[in-house]
């Protein structure tokens, strides 16, 4: 009788193990793939900020009207401003010195209309999520819808600059972002399919 | 390559490497001496003309650029023969010292004033950013005003 109730008792608690493990192991595969979801969508979105949040591209996303330059990111020499249209003063536009390509020889970088980013996407001192934010806000992008902003970034001449960034007046190899350009148009498309997720502040 | 553009209102076709600097064809092509080569990297302003009135530096601009453009050098300024407000205003003020740096900040001074016809103190600190070694910027200022006023005085 003693050994039929151990026995009953051994089976009870190993049909509840395997329920419980299976349970276990659902919730894990479930959670697993909600996890993987998100993973992918911050992976995307960290490989496109990582380019956006890099220097050459922040550098002339000031927000205030002052251009940066540089490894260091300082403030752009000789006073240079932002001006009324982002494009310079009026006897010190950024057409008086840069051209539409990087001049190897004077070292002065240049690309097709080389300007500052409007105020409203001044991103210096912004986080990459509160970057990530005003680059979706239609009110601060210049009215963009996302398709716009992809072709913007996968695009414009100016914006795929950053990728070949020339050399500087001492001739050294300026500081390329972290993606090269073809990983950057893929990670912008592919966040933008996503529906340009912002993934929840860390 | 050939490139074609206006030198002081005349077409010209120039056969030079593209990115030769518009300084080195306007100085050694076309034998303009008046525009200046000071640092070669766009940081001191000796080199300004303009293209398309807008101020240049011309060390830093690969003649390729020009194409089709109107470049005007410190030996354009004057129009039929008298002298441009900027030039007499220099006259007037006697600005130069050594001189090497003046057709430089003159090229400047007559951008802005097609932009800010009577500039404040202000505009001249925030557009005028050439370098001068003998330091004539005192006397450069009072030439920018003058200059202004030369010019209103002609309207
Ligand atoms: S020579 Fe061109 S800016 Fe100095
Ligand atoms: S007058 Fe000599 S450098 Fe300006």
């Amino acid at each position: 009788m003693k050994l039929k109730k151990s026995l009953i008792f051994t089976a009870l608690s190993f049909v509840l193990l395997v329920i419980v493990y299976s349970l276990d192991g659902r919730e894990k595969i479930v959670s697993e793939r909600v996890h993987t979801e998100t993973d992918q969508n911050v992976e995307v979105f960290d490989k496109v900020m990582s380019v956006v949040t890099h220097k050459r591209c922040m550098n002339c996303h000031p927000a205030d009207d002052f251009p940066r330059q540089g490894e260091d990111s300082h403030v752009h020499r000789f006073g240079v401003q932002r001006g009324v249209d982002n494009h310079g003063l009026a006897a010190l536009q950024c057409g008086s010195c840069h051209q539409e390509a990087n001049n190897l020889l004077s070292g002065v970088p240049g690309a097709p209309h080389w300007s500052l980013a409007p105020k409203s996407m001044g991103w210096q001192g912004l986080n990459k999520f509160e970057i990530a934010t005003a680059m979706l806000d239609r009110t601060k992008n210049g009215n963009r819808s996302k398709a716009d902003i992809a072709h913007h970034l996968t695009e414009d001449p100016l914006v795929l600059w950053v990728f070949e960034p020339g050399v500087d007046n001492e001739g050294t190899e300026r500081e390329k972002p972290p993606l090269i350009k073809e990983d950057w148009i893929t990670a912008v498309k592919e966040w933008i399919a996503a529906g340009a997720p912002i993934p929840a502040e860390e | 390559m050939k490139i074609s553009f206006k030198i002081n209102g005349e077409d010209i076709t120039v056969e030079v490497d593209g990115n030769m600097p518009l300084l080195w064809v306007v100085r050694d092509t076309l034998g303009l001496k008046g525009t200046k080569f000071g640092c070669g990297k766009a940081a001191c302003g000796a080199c300004t003309l303009h293209v398309d009135g807008i101020a240049v530096r011309s060390c830093s601009y690969a003649v390729r650029f020009a194409e089709g453009k109107s470049v005007t050098t410190i030996e354009g300024l004057s129009i039929k023969g008298e002298l441009h407000p900027v030039q007499q205003a220099w006259t007037d003020e006697i600005v130069p010292q050594c001189g090497y740096c003046q057709p430089g900040f003159m090229m400047a001074t007559a951008a802005l004033l097609n932009r800010i016809p009577n500039p404040t103190d202000q505009d001249i600190d925030d557009n005028i950013v050439n370098v001068c070694r003998c330091a004539t910027y005192y006397r450069m200022r009072k030439a920018i005003h003058r200059a202004a006023e030369i010019n209103n005085q002609k309207v």
